[in-house]
């Protein structure tokens, strides 16, 4: 049985990502902000076959608590093997434009609170000497774009924090996904039309669920992200700044 | 945000509302800054007419809404939330012994949907309709009332949101019963039959015993091998599962939507001959899996797309059983002499299991169920032919496949229709609502 630690589970992705967990019959461990939400999916995921669900309510902002969850976690589940965080912001990026404050703010909630967390994690694992961090970052962190290059800069810093990570940890045997979603229809996309491009939260996680049963280090999310972020990453820069993305 | 995807089964009509999304059952109604428009619980779109829209309104995506609360596993007793599909109850309760106590013909319908159109299924004549199998739910009102509803509490409620087509409010979650099952399998057995006469005797005899029954029928077949078709019928299957059986994996999809309607009278004709005679026996025994006993046009994901841009109707009507016989043959007759029809046409008798719902649309009797590509006022023609004789016989038509039934039509079929007005939520409206109420 698995021992799995989810930060950020009531993502729409987390959770369709927990109900394959639980139908797998995961022992689980939920953290987000809102013990009501935490309620309801702690309930359905104990139905959809989860040995055990525990919850923890913390907003990520609180680093003082990082690792104290995260002990009473590996407490709960008796132990831990995979790790999943989720939690995010889509920044108002023309309003970032006028605030340095919520510019820092949401840099932190989409970087700094994931790289803490990692922190600890990291040591958690290297010391077990296996497991799997996984963690969900973003193609925008793929290259800066003007639309969104506050969230495009914290999840490129996600990505690459967690390139040296599992560089540290690969011969600790601990295997580090960073999972690169594209457009997903999700309540934090609520306001965007959508075209073709768009995937489905479940579609989302039945792919991230399989790039961790495959150990994978990176995954594109749905797979053809892959090729449409290759194209954009070899535009050269004196075209690209032109480019109105 | 207008959003595109948010239209019905059968693409008539294309409506442009502003989709809202809810995701918790503890959200309030997602209504700020609305200038007091309208709007309307939307399920899974699976509804061919305009009962699920609201143009010039907001449609209020109730998807998110996919938590299980609470299964008795003894009893057969699922509470879940109202954006639960069909296909995740079944997943989770099948392993388990338990099936759903009537099922539409496709499995991509949610709780919410499947009670405010109060469904029915192949074994209506056992078990009647998705309704009479809900104990009790939870009814969020725009004033921000919580209500829960059953027989006992707030009967009125309950009574006016079964099949109350999405108009009282927003069901948030729901229990259901099961009804037990030893296996994934049905027993079947597939009867050719010549005529529509064979059909009614085939029918009347079959109701008994068997708990699911339902009739293909080439709807092109003329005079004497009018209603001609494949009997169907099954139950539950006593065998314990013991192999791993054959599940059609669900991996066709129509990707994109043809300028025109491949249907036409030429594959029309293909499809019904080949189908009429694809088994060489007469009468065949087997068992099947459940999905594509009760979910055949699942298979194909998006099917509907194949009747192209203009999109398709489709007419169910209910004819008492005093003139079922003739009626249908009359109907019938109209449809193979336009040749216009459907690759699934489906005829069924109902039985006489009222319904708790106001504006439930089954009466004890016979059903018909087919497509028409949208040829304009061809197609409007024929279907108000085929309304005149429902019409003449005190039958009435689904308002869940509906997209151009009159309001006459609809205040006649549905009498009790006045007394929903005590009980329709003041922020909810929808295009078949305002279409069916408006003075004529
Ligand atoms: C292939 C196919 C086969 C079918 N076979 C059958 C059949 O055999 N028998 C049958 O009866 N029907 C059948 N149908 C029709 C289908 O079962 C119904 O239209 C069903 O109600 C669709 O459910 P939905 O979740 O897609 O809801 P939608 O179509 O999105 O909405 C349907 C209605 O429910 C309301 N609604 C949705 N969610 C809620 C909620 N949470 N609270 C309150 N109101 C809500 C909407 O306002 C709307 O009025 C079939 C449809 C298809 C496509
Ligand atoms: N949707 C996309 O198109 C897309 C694309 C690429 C990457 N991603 C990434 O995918 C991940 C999941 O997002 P989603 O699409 O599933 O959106 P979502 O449903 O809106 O999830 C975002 C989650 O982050 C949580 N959160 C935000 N701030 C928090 C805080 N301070 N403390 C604790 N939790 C906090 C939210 O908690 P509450 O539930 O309490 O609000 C929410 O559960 C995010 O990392 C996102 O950046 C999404």
């Amino acid at each position: 049985m698995r021992k799995t630690l989810i930060i950020g589970a009531t993502s729409a992705i987390a959770q369709d990502l927990a109900k394959l967990f639980a139908e797998a019959g995961d022992a689980i461990c939920l953290v987000a902000r809102s013990d009501n939400k935490l309620k309801i999916l702690a309930d359905d995921l104990q139905l959809r076959g989860a040995s055990s669900v525990a919850m923890q309510s913390m907003d990520v902002l609180e680093y003082e608590r990082h690792q104290s969850v995260i002990d009473s976690a590996v407490e709960a589940l008796g132990g831990l093997d995979l790790v999943v965080i989720a939690h995010g912001t889509l920044p108002d990026q023309v309003a970032c434009q006028d605030s340095p404050d919520l510019t820092k703010k949401e840099f932190e909630v989409n970087a700094l609170t994931t790289i803490s967390l990692l922190t600890n994690l990291a040591n958690y694992f290297e010391a077990q000497q296996r497991g799997s961090i996984v963690v969900i970052s973003s193609v925008a962190g793929d290259r800066g774009r003007q639309s969104n290059y506050v969230y495009g800069a914290a999840k490129g810093a996600v990505t690459i924090f967690l390139q040296g990570l599992r560089n540290r940890l690969t011969k600790s045997g601990v295997n580090v996904l960073t999972v690169k979603p594209g457009f997903v229809d999700t309540p934090m996309t609520a306001d965007f039309p959508k075209g073709a491009l768009w995937a489905s939260s479940e579609k989302v996680a039945q792919d991230i669920n399989k790039a961790i049963d495959r150990q994978k280090s990176i995954a594109y999310v749905p797979w053809f992200w892959r090729y449409i972020m290759l194209i954009i990453k070899s535009i050269p820069e004196m075209v690209f700044k032109k480019l109105s993305l | 945000m207008t959003n595109r995807s948010y239209q019905s089964w059968a693409g008539y009509p294309v409506v442009e509302h502003e989709a809202r999304k809810m995701n918790w059952q503890t959200d309030s109604l997602p209504l700020e800054g609305s200038d007091g428009k309208s709007f309307l619980p939307y399920g899974n779109g699976r509804s061919y007419g305009d009962v699920c829209l609201n143009d010039g309104g907001i449609v209020v995506d109730c998807r998110g809404l996919n938590h299980f609360i609470e299964f008795d596993s003894e009893n057969g007793i699922l509470r879940c939330e109202a954006g639960v599909t069909l296909q995740e109850i079944l997943h989770f309760t099948v392993p388990k012994g338990w099936f759903l106590s009537v099922t539409p013909g496709t499995q991509f319908v949610t709780v919410g949907g499947a009670i405010a159109n109060d469904v029915h299924g192949k074994n209506h004549h056992k078990a009647g309709t998705f309704g009479q199998h809900v104990n009790c739910f939870e009814l969020l009102r725009s004033d921000g009332s919580r209500r829960l509803c059953s027989a006992e509490e707030n009967a009125e409620w309950y009574q006016a949101t079964i099949g109350g087509l999405g108009l009282t409010g927003v069901i948030t979650w729901a229990e259901i019963r099961l009804r037990p099952v030893k296996s994934a399998l049905i027993d079947q057995e597939v009867i050719r039959y010549s005529n529509l006469a064979e059909f009614f005797e085939i029918a009347k005899a079959s109701d008994q015993d068997y708990e699911h029954t339902v009739a293909w029928i080439d709807c092109l077949a003329q005079g004497d091998q009018l209603g001609r078709g494949l009997f169907i019928r099954g139950n539950y299957s006593d065998t314990v599962q013991n192999r791993a059986v054959r599940q059609p994996k669900l991996n066709l999809t129509v990707p994109l939507e043809p300028p025109f309607t491949l249907i036409n009278s030429m594959t029309l004709k293909m499809f019904n001959t080949v189908y009429y005679n694809k088994q060489r026996k007469d009468q065949v025994k087997s068992q099947v899996h459940y999905k594509p006993f009760f979910y055949p046009l699942d298979a194909i994901y998006q099917w509907n797309r194949i009747y192209g841009s203009k999109g398709f109707f489709q007419y169910q009507c209910a004819l008492p059983v005093e003139h079922m016989e003739d009626a249908m043959g009359e109907i019938l007759q109209r449809i193979s002499k336009a040749g216009l029809g459907s690759f699934l046409t489906v005829l069924k008798l109902f039985g006489d299991k009222p319904s708790p719902g106001l504006l439930s649309f089954p009466m004890p009797g016979a059903t018909l169920a087919l497509d028409f590509p949208n040829y304009g006022q061809k197609t409007l023609d024929l279907l108000n032919q085929l309304d005149e004789v429902t019409r003449s016989v005190g039958g009435r038509v689904n308002p869940s496949k509906d997209a151009r039934m009159s309001s006459e039509d609809f205040q006649h079929h549905f009498a009790n229709w006045r007394k929903m007005e005590d009980y329709i939520d003041p922020r909810i409206s929808s295009s078949f609502w305002r279409r069916v109420t408006a003075e004529s």
